[in-house]
């Protein structure tokens, strides 16, 4: 029987959490553009974009990740599309990060006062210069922590990719598992290196939020 | 010729009427006292005036522009009227500079160095240039009440709304935003104001409007409504009995 070290275990766990960072950024960054949109319907003035906009957050936040992964993996290869791991793995993470951002987000746009709506259009601007000269830049300080601590989240999410085959960190661990036979050590390495992304995040998060409260504290 | 023309507006939130008929017409150059016991929809009026507020029926006009419910219309009609709010409202992520030069930029598209310029002067006016690159959080209630009238009148309004300027202000703060108001009176603005300052009413506004029950209830310069109040309703208004 092959003897592996902790080394050669560690270093094929590395190599997989790549992917892990790779799909989380892209999932992240690609949420957030999906996610901006949505918040932008979210509080449109028109009823009906705002009810779109509320019926695909209530759907994505509704369901488990899970089930969206296989429908994004085996839906669509019911009609004739050959849909890569990466990318149902890819598309499924982005529509579900967009609709919790986007959720957070309304409620950032929401924190701002009331008054400021009101002196602004008060002075003239039309809803898109009120949105982005003086709501927007109140609503991303409070939005900055919640944002941070929702990327954990992502992060975490990316585990599940592993049941439609995408090679991350967590499937990664299976293999090495299947070829080691020591699943204690394996999945103990891989929850340390999902502790190792995830800590700093969190922590900053909070940091953050300590730090943007004091700028805000006569609001 | 009325620069403000307000024409039979009626105002409901559901059920409940409350401006029930409201007729008043501004001159150019007028101070306008409205005054009237909480929930008499004095405030509601003003904000009626430069569409923060829909009006179900009736026409508001300032110096021609109408008050219609789309943005070119209110767009229109808010570069003509400026307001002040009870609580100040500056923009907390902007400087004092900041907040005055915003709307000059965005809205009118003023050159920043003219923007500048402009917002010291107004600045200025209010006594307050030296405070151009603080934060609103670092004034005082008074001067962030100056510094929302000068930001208003950057905007060169002809007319401007005041809605309890000063109850949200320390007493000794109060009489720093009158004198303000004061002197904007004295070179010829046109202002309505809702305040509980009657002894400024009494010294400051050509006419004072007591509003009682969502209508206007008496009217007439200050030394006829506050020395010989003609309604029972005024009359206890004033503490007089």
């Amino acid at each position: 029987m092959i003897e592996f070290t902790i080394w050669d275990i560690l270093r094929n766990l590395l190599l997989a959490t790549r992917w892990t960072i790779v799909l989380s950024f892209v999932s992240f960054l690609g949420g957030g553009i999906v996610g901006l949109g949505l918040l932008f319907l979210r509080i449109s003035k028109r009823k009906s974009l705002r009810s779109l906009a509320r019926y695909y957050i209530e759907l994505f936040q509704g369901t488990p990740l899970l089930m969206q992964l296989f429908i994004a993996f085996f839906g669509l290869g019911l009609f004739g599309v050959d849909v890569p791991a990466w990318l149902a793995a890819g598309l499924a993470l982005i529509l579900w990060t967009a609709a919790f951002l986007g959720e957070i987000w309304r409620g950032c746009v929401e924190a701002v006062a009331k008054g400021q709506w009101e002196a602004s259009a008060s002075l003239g601007m039309g809803w898109l210069q009120q949105m982005r000269y003086v709501i927007l830049p109140q609503a991303m300080k409070v939005a900055v922590p919640p944002t941070v601590g929702f990327s954990v989240q992502v992060i975490k999410g990316t585990a599940l990719t592993s049941i439609i085959g995408f090679v991350e960190l967590s499937k990664a661990g299976t293999v090495v598992t299947n070829a080691t036979f020591q699943p204690f050590t394996v999945y103990g390495l891989v929850a340390l290196i999902y502790f190792a992304l995830c800590w700093p995040l969190s922590k900053s998060s909070q940091i953050l939020e300590r730090k943007l409260n004091v700028a805000h504290r006569n609001h | 010729m009325s620069l403000i023309e307000i024409t039979e507006v009626r105002k409901s939130y559901g059920e409940n009427e409350v401006l029930k008929g409201i007729d008043l017409d501004v001159a150019p150059g007028e101070v306008i006292a409205i005054i009237g016991k909480s929930g008499s929809g004095k405030s509601t009026l003003l904000r009626c005036i430069n569409g923060l507020e829909t009006i179900n029926k009736g026409s508001i006009s300032v110096a021609g522009a109408q008050l219609l419910d789309d943005e070119v219309h209110l767009k229109a009609l808010r570069l003509k009227v400026g307001m002040i709010f009870q609580q100040f409202n500056l923009f907390p992520h902007l400087t004092v500079g900041g907040n005055v030069m915003l709307s000059q930029m965005v809205v009118k598209k003023t050159p920043k160095p003219e923007a500048e310029t402009i917002a010291r002067k107004m600045l200025e006016r209010v006594g307050l240039a030296h405070k151009f690159d603080a934060y609103p959080d670092e004034l005082s209630g008074g001067q962030q009440q100056r510094v929302a009238i000068a930001r208003a009148l950057a905007m060169q309004p002809i007319a401007l709304l005041c809605d309890e300027i000063t109850s949200a202000l320390d007493p000794e703060l109060v009489a720093e935003v009158l004198a303000v108001v004061r002197e904007l009176a004295a070179e010829g603005m046109t202002l309505l104001m809702v305040t509980h300052e009657m002894k400024f009413a009494r010294d400051v506004c050509s006419r004072v409007v007591f509003m009682h029950q969502g209508r206007v209830h008496e009217v007439g310069p200050p030394e006829e409504v506050f020395a010989r109040p003609q309604t029972p309703e005024l009359k206890q208004f004033l503490g007089l009995h």
